[in-house]
Protein backbone atom coordinates (compact mmCIF):
# COMPACT_ATOMS: atom_id res chain seq x y z
CA UNK A 1 0.00 0.00 0.00
CA UNK A 2 2.81 2.29 0.91
CA UNK A 3 4.50 1.26 -2.20
CA UNK A 4 1.77 3.17 -4.20
CA UNK A 5 1.36 6.21 -2.36
CA UNK A 6 5.27 7.15 -3.46
CA UNK A 7 4.70 6.07 -6.20
CA UNK A 8 7.38 8.31 -8.89
CA UNK A 9 5.00 7.85 -12.02
CA UNK A 10 1.82 9.00 -10.32
CA UNK A 11 0.01 10.97 -13.12
CA UNK A 12 -0.27 14.30 -11.49
CA UNK A 13 2.99 14.92 -11.74
CA UNK A 14 3.61 14.14 -15.12
CA UNK A 15 0.29 14.71 -16.83
CA UNK A 16 1.44 18.68 -17.11
CA UNK A 17 4.82 18.19 -18.74
CA UNK A 18 3.72 15.84 -21.44
CA UNK A 19 0.56 18.12 -22.13
CA UNK A 20 2.53 20.68 -22.41
CA UNK A 21 4.93 19.15 -24.66
CA UNK A 22 2.60 17.83 -26.76
CA UNK A 23 0.84 21.41 -27.23
CA UNK A 24 3.87 22.85 -27.76
CA UNK A 25 4.77 20.07 -30.26
CA UNK A 26 0.79 20.38 -31.90
CA UNK A 27 1.40 24.28 -32.10
CA UNK A 28 4.37 23.81 -33.86
CA UNK A 29 2.99 21.34 -36.33
CA UNK A 30 0.08 23.50 -36.70
CA UNK A 31 2.10 27.03 -37.40
CA UNK A 32 3.96 25.03 -39.98
CA UNK A 33 1.02 23.59 -41.84
CA UNK A 34 -1.30 26.54 -41.90
CA UNK A 35 0.01 28.24 -45.16
CA UNK A 36 -0.19 24.88 -47.14
CA UNK A 37 -3.14 22.48 -47.70
CA UNK A 38 -3.36 19.27 -45.92
CA UNK A 39 -3.70 16.41 -48.32
CA UNK A 40 -7.15 15.31 -47.79
CA UNK A 41 -6.90 12.55 -50.50
CA UNK A 42 -5.51 12.38 -54.10
CA UNK A 43 -7.74 15.36 -55.39
CA UNK A 44 -7.17 18.34 -52.94
CA UNK A 45 -9.82 20.93 -55.00
CA UNK A 46 -9.11 23.52 -52.74
CA UNK A 47 -10.09 26.39 -55.50
CA UNK A 48 -13.54 24.14 -56.25
CA UNK A 49 -12.88 24.11 -59.95
CA UNK A 50 -13.20 20.42 -60.25
CA UNK A 51 -16.86 19.01 -60.46
CA UNK A 52 -18.03 15.96 -58.20
CA UNK A 53 -17.92 13.30 -61.02
CA UNK A 54 -14.73 14.84 -62.45
CA UNK A 55 -13.66 14.19 -58.66
CA UNK A 56 -14.74 10.81 -57.88
CA UNK A 57 -13.43 9.37 -61.57
CA UNK A 58 -9.92 11.24 -61.17
CA UNK A 59 -10.08 9.78 -57.66
CA UNK A 60 -10.13 6.18 -58.67
CA UNK A 61 -8.01 6.59 -61.53
CA UNK A 62 -5.28 7.53 -59.88
CA UNK A 63 -5.54 5.25 -56.91
CA UNK A 64 -6.02 2.59 -59.67
CA UNK A 65 -2.72 3.58 -60.85
CA UNK A 66 -0.84 3.59 -57.62
CA UNK A 67 -1.83 0.29 -57.19
CA UNK A 68 -0.64 -1.13 -60.40
CA UNK A 69 3.37 0.97 -59.89
CA UNK A 70 2.85 2.77 -57.02
CA UNK A 71 3.53 6.10 -58.45
CA UNK A 72 1.75 8.57 -56.40
CA UNK A 73 -0.24 11.24 -58.92
CA UNK A 74 -2.32 13.88 -57.00
CA UNK A 75 -4.18 17.17 -58.25
CA UNK A 76 -4.74 19.87 -56.01
CA UNK A 77 -5.94 23.52 -56.73
CA UNK A 78 -5.43 26.42 -54.74
CA UNK A 79 -7.21 29.86 -55.32
CA UNK A 80 -4.32 31.84 -54.67
CA UNK A 81 -0.74 31.98 -54.51
CA UNK A 82 -0.51 34.50 -52.09
CA UNK A 83 2.16 36.21 -54.31
CA UNK A 84 4.51 33.47 -53.68
CA UNK A 85 6.08 31.95 -57.47
CA UNK A 86 4.37 29.14 -58.38
CA UNK A 87 7.51 26.87 -58.67
CA UNK A 88 8.79 27.50 -55.24
CA UNK A 89 5.29 26.59 -53.75
CA UNK A 90 4.83 23.48 -55.67
CA UNK A 91 8.20 21.83 -54.63
CA UNK A 92 7.34 23.16 -50.74
CA UNK A 93 3.81 21.04 -51.50
CA UNK A 94 5.49 18.88 -52.68
CA UNK A 95 8.01 17.90 -50.14
CA UNK A 96 5.22 18.45 -47.33
CA UNK A 97 2.85 15.88 -48.49
CA UNK A 98 6.00 13.47 -49.31
CA UNK A 99 4.53 12.29 -52.49
CA UNK A 100 5.79 9.19 -54.41
CA UNK A 101 7.48 6.24 -52.54
CA UNK A 102 10.56 6.71 -50.27
CA UNK A 103 13.13 5.36 -51.90
CA UNK A 104 11.63 5.69 -55.67
CA UNK A 105 10.51 9.80 -55.57
CA UNK A 106 7.81 8.13 -58.00
CA UNK A 107 5.37 11.25 -57.21
CA UNK A 108 3.47 13.60 -59.29
CA UNK A 109 1.79 16.66 -58.32
CA UNK A 110 -0.76 18.82 -60.96
CA UNK A 111 -0.90 22.08 -59.28
CA UNK A 112 -3.53 24.52 -60.62
CA UNK A 113 -3.52 28.41 -58.85
CA UNK A 114 -6.97 29.42 -60.11
CA UNK A 115 -6.19 33.60 -58.92
CA UNK A 116 -2.89 33.45 -60.71
CA UNK A 117 -4.21 31.46 -63.64
CA UNK A 118 -1.06 29.71 -63.43
CA UNK A 119 -0.88 25.83 -63.12
CA UNK A 120 2.31 23.64 -62.88
CA UNK A 121 3.39 19.79 -62.75
CA UNK A 122 5.73 18.78 -60.53
CA UNK A 123 7.82 15.52 -60.91
CA UNK A 124 9.28 13.87 -58.18
CA UNK A 125 12.96 12.65 -58.41
CA UNK A 126 12.38 9.10 -59.46
CA UNK A 127 10.40 9.34 -62.40
CA UNK A 128 11.98 12.51 -63.78
CA UNK A 129 13.56 10.14 -66.87
CA UNK A 130 9.88 9.33 -67.68
CA UNK A 131 8.04 11.76 -67.74
CA UNK A 132 10.49 15.00 -68.83
CA UNK A 133 10.73 18.79 -68.51
CA UNK A 134 9.20 18.57 -72.73
CA UNK A 135 6.06 16.08 -71.60
CA UNK A 136 4.45 18.17 -68.94
CA UNK A 137 5.07 21.42 -71.14
CA UNK A 138 3.44 19.37 -73.92
CA UNK A 139 0.58 18.31 -71.17
CA UNK A 140 0.39 21.79 -70.10
CA UNK A 141 0.00 23.51 -73.22
CA UNK A 142 -1.99 21.03 -75.24
CA UNK A 143 -4.39 19.92 -72.93
CA UNK A 144 -4.80 22.92 -70.17
CA UNK A 145 -4.75 25.54 -71.39
CA UNK A 146 -7.06 25.40 -74.11
CA UNK A 147 -9.03 23.84 -71.58
CA UNK A 148 -8.87 26.69 -69.34
CA UNK A 149 -8.91 29.58 -71.31
CA UNK A 150 -12.65 28.47 -72.05
CA UNK A 151 -13.25 27.25 -68.46
CA UNK A 152 -12.98 23.82 -68.79
CA UNK A 153 -10.80 23.01 -65.86
CA UNK A 154 -12.45 19.49 -64.78
CA UNK A 155 -11.69 19.03 -68.73
CA UNK A 156 -8.86 20.11 -68.68
CA UNK A 157 -7.13 18.24 -65.70
CA UNK A 158 -8.80 15.25 -66.12
CA UNK A 159 -7.10 15.17 -69.76
CA UNK A 160 -3.79 16.11 -68.69
CA UNK A 161 -4.36 13.33 -66.15
CA UNK A 162 -5.04 10.97 -68.75
CA UNK A 163 -2.10 11.88 -70.66
CA UNK A 164 0.63 11.74 -67.57
CA UNK A 165 -0.90 8.37 -67.21
CA UNK A 166 -0.13 7.31 -70.60
CA UNK A 167 3.61 8.87 -70.70
CA UNK A 168 4.01 7.02 -67.43
CA UNK A 169 2.51 3.49 -68.81
CA UNK A 170 4.59 3.90 -71.94
CA UNK A 171 7.55 2.57 -70.17
CA UNK A 172 5.44 -0.41 -68.67
CA UNK A 173 8.96 -2.56 -67.71
CA UNK A 174 10.08 0.10 -65.39
CA UNK A 175 6.59 0.76 -64.19
CA UNK A 176 6.16 -3.34 -63.31
CA UNK A 177 9.40 -3.22 -61.85
CA UNK A 178 8.32 -0.12 -59.50
CA UNK A 179 5.50 -2.06 -58.54
CA UNK A 180 7.07 -5.19 -57.73
CA UNK A 181 9.44 -2.95 -55.68
CA UNK A 182 6.50 -1.26 -53.68
CA UNK A 183 3.58 -3.97 -53.51
CA UNK A 184 0.46 -2.34 -52.52
CA UNK A 185 -0.36 -3.92 -49.82
CA UNK A 186 -1.55 -1.92 -46.16
CA UNK A 187 1.50 -2.60 -44.83
CA UNK A 188 2.48 0.67 -43.87
CA UNK A 189 -0.56 1.37 -41.56
CA UNK A 190 -0.40 -1.92 -39.42
CA UNK A 191 3.19 -0.67 -39.02
CA UNK A 192 2.04 1.91 -35.62
CA UNK A 193 -0.10 -1.20 -33.93
CA UNK A 194 2.89 -3.30 -34.76
CA UNK A 195 5.28 -0.98 -32.97
CA UNK A 196 2.82 -0.05 -30.22
CA UNK A 197 2.79 -3.46 -29.27
CA UNK A 198 6.13 -4.34 -29.32
CA UNK A 199 7.00 -1.11 -26.88
CA UNK A 200 4.24 -2.51 -24.51
CA UNK A 201 5.65 -5.61 -24.93
CA UNK A 202 9.21 -4.79 -24.44
CA UNK A 203 8.29 -2.46 -21.58
CA UNK A 204 6.20 -5.58 -19.47
CA UNK A 205 9.25 -7.68 -20.48
CA UNK A 206 12.73 -5.73 -19.84
CA UNK A 207 11.21 -3.62 -16.53
CA UNK A 208 9.66 -6.69 -15.22
CA UNK A 209 13.07 -7.97 -15.76
CA UNK A 210 14.98 -4.74 -14.30
CA UNK A 211 12.50 -4.86 -11.32
CA UNK A 212 13.79 -7.88 -10.45
CA UNK A 213 18.11 -6.89 -10.22
CA UNK A 214 18.18 -3.47 -10.23
CA UNK A 215 16.52 -3.08 -6.55
CA UNK A 216 19.31 -4.75 -4.73
CA UNK A 217 21.83 -3.46 -6.61
CA UNK A 218 21.21 0.10 -6.55
CA UNK A 219 18.37 0.24 -3.87
CA UNK A 220 19.08 0.17 0.22
CA UNK A 221 18.76 -3.21 2.01
CA UNK A 222 16.06 -3.04 4.39
CA UNK A 223 16.40 -6.61 5.73
CA UNK A 224 16.43 -9.86 3.73
CA UNK A 225 14.52 -9.61 0.70
CA UNK A 226 13.25 -5.96 0.94
CA UNK A 227 14.83 -3.15 -0.91
CA UNK A 228 14.29 0.67 -1.25
CA UNK A 229 14.54 1.85 -4.63
CA UNK A 230 13.70 5.16 -5.82
CA UNK A 231 11.25 5.57 -3.33
CA UNK A 232 9.58 2.55 -3.71
CA UNK A 233 9.65 -0.70 -1.78
CA UNK A 234 10.58 -3.97 -3.30
CA UNK A 235 10.02 -7.57 -1.76
CA UNK A 236 11.67 -10.42 -3.28
CA UNK A 237 9.98 -13.76 -1.63
CA UNK A 238 10.28 -17.15 -2.44
CA UNK A 239 6.67 -18.06 -2.16
CA UNK A 240 3.83 -16.40 -4.25
CA UNK A 241 2.53 -14.44 -1.48
CA UNK A 242 -0.10 -11.45 -1.70
CA UNK A 243 2.03 -8.87 -0.64
CA UNK A 244 5.18 -9.41 -3.06
CA UNK A 245 3.30 -10.03 -5.81
CA UNK A 246 1.05 -6.22 -5.65
CA UNK A 247 4.07 -4.25 -5.40
CA UNK A 248 5.51 -6.01 -8.25
CA UNK A 249 2.69 -5.58 -10.14
CA UNK A 250 1.80 -1.80 -8.73
CA UNK A 251 5.26 -0.69 -10.19
CA UNK A 252 4.55 -2.11 -13.21
CA UNK A 253 1.36 -0.59 -13.89
CA UNK A 254 2.12 2.84 -12.56
CA UNK A 255 4.68 2.78 -15.84
CA UNK A 256 2.01 1.49 -18.13
CA UNK A 257 0.46 4.77 -17.55
CA UNK A 258 4.08 6.57 -19.05
CA UNK A 259 3.60 4.33 -21.90
CA UNK A 260 -0.48 5.43 -22.63
CA UNK A 261 0.32 8.92 -23.03
CA UNK A 262 2.91 8.38 -25.18
CA UNK A 263 1.31 6.39 -27.79
CA UNK A 264 -1.88 8.12 -27.71
CA UNK A 265 0.39 11.24 -29.24
CA UNK A 266 1.74 8.77 -31.17
CA UNK A 267 -1.84 7.78 -32.49
CA UNK A 268 -3.18 11.53 -32.70
CA UNK A 269 -0.18 12.26 -35.33
CA UNK A 270 -1.01 9.35 -37.12
CA UNK A 271 -4.48 10.00 -37.79
CA UNK A 272 -4.20 13.46 -38.76
CA UNK A 273 -2.12 13.07 -42.02
CA UNK A 274 -5.21 12.63 -44.28
CA UNK A 275 -7.78 10.14 -44.48
CA UNK A 276 -6.58 7.29 -45.97
CA UNK A 277 -4.17 8.76 -48.18
CA UNK A 278 -0.98 9.83 -47.62
CA UNK A 279 1.97 10.29 -49.09
CA UNK A 280 5.17 7.43 -49.25
CA UNK A 281 7.89 9.44 -48.00
CA UNK A 282 9.11 10.84 -51.37
CA UNK A 283 10.81 13.86 -52.73
CA UNK A 284 11.45 16.23 -55.38
CA UNK A 285 14.63 18.16 -57.04
CA UNK A 286 12.11 20.97 -59.10
CA UNK A 287 11.43 18.77 -62.37
CA UNK A 288 8.79 19.54 -64.78
CA UNK A 289 7.27 22.40 -65.51
CA UNK A 290 4.84 25.22 -65.14
CA UNK A 291 2.54 27.11 -67.61
CA UNK A 292 -0.15 29.87 -67.84
CA UNK A 293 -3.35 30.69 -69.12
CA UNK B 1 15.72 -15.63 -6.73
CA UNK B 2 17.79 -14.52 -9.97
CA UNK B 3 18.58 -11.15 -7.52
CA UNK B 4 19.99 -13.11 -4.68
CA UNK B 5 22.33 -15.23 -6.54
CA UNK B 6 22.99 -12.17 -8.28
CA UNK B 7 24.14 -10.70 -5.49
CA UNK B 8 25.88 -13.53 -3.75
CA UNK B 9 28.24 -14.08 -7.11
CA UNK B 10 31.47 -12.15 -7.27
CA UNK B 11 30.77 -10.40 -10.14
CA UNK B 12 28.22 -8.05 -8.36
CA UNK B 13 31.16 -5.37 -7.87
CA UNK B 14 31.77 -5.69 -11.67
CA UNK B 15 28.47 -5.41 -13.03
CA UNK B 16 27.57 -2.03 -12.20
CA UNK B 17 30.53 -0.20 -14.24
CA UNK B 18 29.67 -2.95 -17.11
CA UNK B 19 26.01 -1.58 -16.73
CA UNK B 20 27.06 2.20 -16.19
CA UNK B 21 29.15 1.93 -19.70
CA UNK B 22 26.52 0.02 -21.46
CA UNK B 23 24.20 2.82 -20.70
CA UNK B 24 26.73 5.79 -21.43
CA UNK B 25 28.32 5.02 -24.62
CA UNK B 26 25.29 5.47 -26.86
CA UNK B 27 24.30 8.21 -24.70
CA UNK B 28 27.46 9.68 -25.54
CA UNK B 29 26.84 9.22 -29.51
CA UNK B 30 23.42 9.91 -29.23
CA UNK B 31 24.21 13.25 -27.31
CA UNK B 32 26.07 14.79 -30.66
CA UNK B 33 29.28 13.07 -32.13
CA UNK B 34 27.49 12.10 -35.21
CA UNK B 35 26.04 15.60 -35.66
CA UNK B 36 28.68 17.40 -37.48
CA UNK B 37 29.97 15.07 -39.64
CA UNK B 38 26.24 14.29 -41.08
CA UNK B 39 25.61 17.86 -41.18
CA UNK B 40 28.88 18.34 -43.19
CA UNK B 41 27.99 15.79 -45.18
CA UNK B 42 24.82 16.67 -46.33
CA UNK B 43 26.01 20.38 -46.92
CA UNK B 44 28.38 18.33 -49.08
CA UNK B 45 25.96 16.10 -51.01
CA UNK B 46 24.00 19.45 -51.31
CA UNK B 47 26.91 21.14 -53.08
CA UNK B 48 26.80 18.45 -55.61
CA UNK B 49 23.46 18.23 -56.35
CA UNK B 50 23.85 21.96 -56.92
CA UNK B 51 27.04 21.85 -59.80
CA UNK B 52 25.22 18.85 -60.98
CA UNK B 53 22.69 21.46 -61.91
CA UNK B 54 25.00 23.77 -63.22
CA UNK B 55 26.50 21.44 -65.32
CA UNK B 56 23.14 19.91 -66.96
CA UNK B 57 22.52 23.63 -67.91
CA UNK B 58 26.06 23.67 -69.23
CA UNK B 59 25.42 20.50 -71.28
CA UNK B 60 22.04 21.95 -72.58
CA UNK B 61 24.14 24.87 -74.50
CA UNK B 62 26.00 23.65 -77.38
CA UNK B 63 22.59 22.13 -78.60
CA UNK B 64 20.51 25.59 -78.07
CA UNK B 65 23.42 27.69 -79.89
CA UNK B 66 23.56 25.09 -82.62
CA UNK B 67 19.72 25.00 -83.05
CA UNK B 68 19.39 29.03 -82.41
CA UNK B 69 22.37 29.72 -85.22
CA UNK B 70 20.38 27.82 -87.95
CA UNK B 71 17.71 30.39 -87.46
CA UNK B 72 19.29 33.53 -86.17
CA UNK B 73 22.99 33.18 -87.45
CA UNK B 74 23.26 37.42 -87.50
CA UNK B 75 22.56 37.48 -83.88
CA UNK B 76 26.05 36.55 -83.67
CA UNK B 77 26.95 38.85 -80.33
CA UNK B 78 24.41 37.14 -78.40
CA UNK B 79 25.49 33.59 -79.54
CA UNK B 80 28.98 34.59 -78.48
CA UNK B 81 28.48 36.23 -75.19
CA UNK B 82 26.40 33.04 -74.35
CA UNK B 83 29.40 30.67 -75.37
CA UNK B 84 31.72 33.00 -73.85
CA UNK B 85 30.27 32.76 -70.76
CA UNK B 86 29.73 28.81 -70.63
CA UNK B 87 33.24 28.61 -71.20
CA UNK B 88 34.11 30.84 -68.29
CA UNK B 89 31.77 29.12 -65.88
CA UNK B 90 32.48 25.48 -66.64
CA UNK B 91 36.20 26.70 -65.93
CA UNK B 92 35.62 27.45 -62.18
CA UNK B 93 34.34 25.03 -60.26
CA UNK B 94 34.22 24.37 -56.49
CA UNK B 95 34.98 21.78 -55.42
CA UNK B 96 33.49 20.81 -51.64
CA UNK B 97 36.90 21.03 -50.38
CA UNK B 98 36.97 25.13 -51.01
CA UNK B 99 33.83 25.37 -49.88
CA UNK B 100 34.77 27.08 -47.04
CA UNK B 101 36.37 29.58 -48.93
CA UNK B 102 33.59 32.63 -49.39
CA UNK B 103 35.69 34.24 -52.22
CA UNK B 104 35.65 31.10 -54.16
CA UNK B 105 31.97 30.59 -53.99
CA UNK B 106 31.12 34.54 -54.93
CA UNK B 107 33.50 33.70 -57.83
CA UNK B 108 31.58 30.30 -58.86
CA UNK B 109 28.54 32.55 -58.48
CA UNK B 110 29.16 35.46 -60.29
CA UNK B 111 30.53 33.36 -63.38
CA UNK B 112 27.12 31.33 -63.43
CA UNK B 113 24.99 34.49 -63.03
CA UNK B 114 26.43 35.83 -66.10
CA UNK B 115 25.73 32.67 -67.87
CA UNK B 116 22.20 32.91 -66.74
CA UNK B 117 22.05 36.45 -68.24
CA UNK B 118 23.59 35.99 -71.59
CA UNK B 119 21.01 32.96 -71.67
CA UNK B 120 18.27 35.29 -71.09
CA UNK B 121 19.21 37.76 -73.63
CA UNK B 122 19.76 34.58 -75.90
CA UNK B 123 16.08 33.41 -75.31
CA UNK B 124 14.99 36.95 -75.76
CA UNK B 125 16.47 37.30 -79.41
CA UNK B 126 14.95 34.33 -80.24
CA UNK B 127 11.38 36.12 -79.57
CA UNK B 128 11.88 37.46 -82.87
CA UNK B 129 11.93 34.56 -84.85
CA UNK B 130 8.69 32.84 -85.09
CA UNK B 131 10.30 29.99 -87.21
CA UNK B 132 12.81 29.10 -84.71
CA UNK B 133 10.14 29.55 -81.94
CA UNK B 134 8.09 26.46 -84.02
CA UNK B 135 10.91 24.42 -83.99
CA UNK B 136 10.66 21.66 -82.12
CA UNK B 137 14.20 20.70 -81.05
CA UNK B 138 14.16 24.50 -79.93
CA UNK B 139 10.34 24.04 -77.88
CA UNK B 140 12.08 20.74 -76.00
CA UNK B 141 15.59 22.71 -75.16
CA UNK B 142 13.45 25.53 -73.79
CA UNK B 143 11.29 23.28 -72.03
CA UNK B 144 14.77 21.23 -70.28
CA UNK B 145 16.18 24.88 -69.96
CA UNK B 146 13.05 26.06 -67.82
CA UNK B 147 13.15 23.13 -65.76
CA UNK B 148 16.68 22.97 -65.63
CA UNK B 149 17.08 26.76 -63.69
CA UNK B 150 14.47 25.32 -61.23
CA UNK B 151 16.26 22.64 -60.41
CA UNK B 152 19.22 24.95 -59.77
CA UNK B 153 17.01 26.94 -57.87
CA UNK B 154 15.52 23.99 -55.59
CA UNK B 155 19.42 22.68 -55.23
CA UNK B 156 20.44 26.10 -53.91
CA UNK B 157 17.80 26.52 -51.50
CA UNK B 158 18.75 22.76 -50.15
CA UNK B 159 21.96 23.78 -50.39
CA UNK B 160 21.51 26.87 -47.98
CA UNK B 161 20.06 25.05 -45.79
CA UNK B 162 22.17 22.85 -45.77
CA UNK B 163 24.93 25.01 -44.69
CA UNK B 164 22.89 26.70 -42.41
CA UNK B 165 22.04 23.72 -39.94
CA UNK B 166 25.99 22.63 -40.51
CA UNK B 167 27.16 25.99 -39.42
CA UNK B 168 24.70 25.81 -36.61
CA UNK B 169 25.68 22.73 -35.32
CA UNK B 170 29.40 24.44 -34.88
CA UNK B 171 28.27 27.64 -33.34
CA UNK B 172 25.46 26.11 -31.13
CA UNK B 173 25.62 24.58 -27.85
CA UNK B 174 25.50 21.06 -27.66
CA UNK B 175 27.37 20.29 -30.89
CA UNK B 176 29.90 23.29 -30.47
CA UNK B 177 31.31 21.05 -27.59
CA UNK B 178 32.32 18.93 -30.16
CA UNK B 179 33.52 21.08 -32.44
CA UNK B 180 36.04 22.71 -29.82
CA UNK B 181 36.91 19.62 -28.48
CA UNK B 182 37.19 16.82 -31.12
CA UNK B 183 36.29 18.91 -35.23
CA UNK B 184 38.63 21.60 -34.64
CA UNK B 185 39.84 21.60 -38.63
CA UNK B 186 35.87 21.95 -39.13
CA UNK B 187 34.85 25.31 -40.57
CA UNK B 188 31.96 26.69 -41.73
CA UNK B 189 31.02 26.83 -44.95
CA UNK B 190 30.48 29.80 -47.59
CA UNK B 191 26.43 30.06 -48.27
CA UNK B 192 24.88 31.74 -51.26
CA UNK B 193 23.59 35.75 -50.31
CA UNK B 194 20.10 35.26 -49.66
CA UNK B 195 19.14 37.91 -51.40
CA UNK B 196 20.56 36.44 -54.45
CA UNK B 197 17.97 33.66 -54.17
CA UNK B 198 15.04 35.72 -53.55
CA UNK B 199 16.05 36.96 -56.62
CA UNK B 200 13.32 35.26 -58.75
CA UNK B 201 14.95 32.90 -60.92
CA UNK B 202 15.23 34.18 -64.62
CA UNK B 203 12.18 33.12 -66.80
CA UNK B 204 12.99 31.85 -70.01
CA UNK B 205 9.72 32.12 -71.17
CA UNK B 206 9.75 35.90 -72.59
CA UNK B 207 5.98 35.79 -73.88
CA UNK B 208 4.94 38.90 -72.15
CA UNK B 209 8.10 40.47 -70.91
CA UNK B 210 11.33 41.22 -72.47
CA UNK B 211 14.64 40.99 -69.96
CA UNK B 212 18.10 41.83 -70.58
Amino acid sequence: MRTRSISLLRPGRFAWPVLMATAVLLSCFMAYAADLPALTGRVVDNAGIIDMATKAVLTQKLADFETKGSDQIVVATIPSLDGEEIEPYANRLFRFWKLGQAGENNGVLLLVAKNDRKMRIEVGYGLEGTLTDLHTKLIIENDMVPAFRAGDFSGGIAKAVDDMVMVLEGNPEELEARGKRNPADNSTSIDPIVAVFLILWAIIFFGGMAMAFLPPMFGTKLSPGVYKWLGMTFRYGRGPSGSSGSSGWTTGSSSGSGWSSGSSSGWSSGSSSGGGFSGGGGSSGGGGSSGSW
Amino acid sequence: MFAQRLASSSMFRTLPAFLMMAIVLPLLAGCGYNTIPTAEENARAAWSEVLNQYQRRADLIPNLVETVKGYASHEKDTLDAVVEARAKATQITVTPETLKDPEALKKFQDAQAGLTSALSRLIAVSEAYPDLKANQNFLALQAQLEGTENRIAVSRRDYIQAVRDYNLTLRTFPSVLWATFWFRGNEPFANFTVEEDKMQPPKVDFGTKQGG
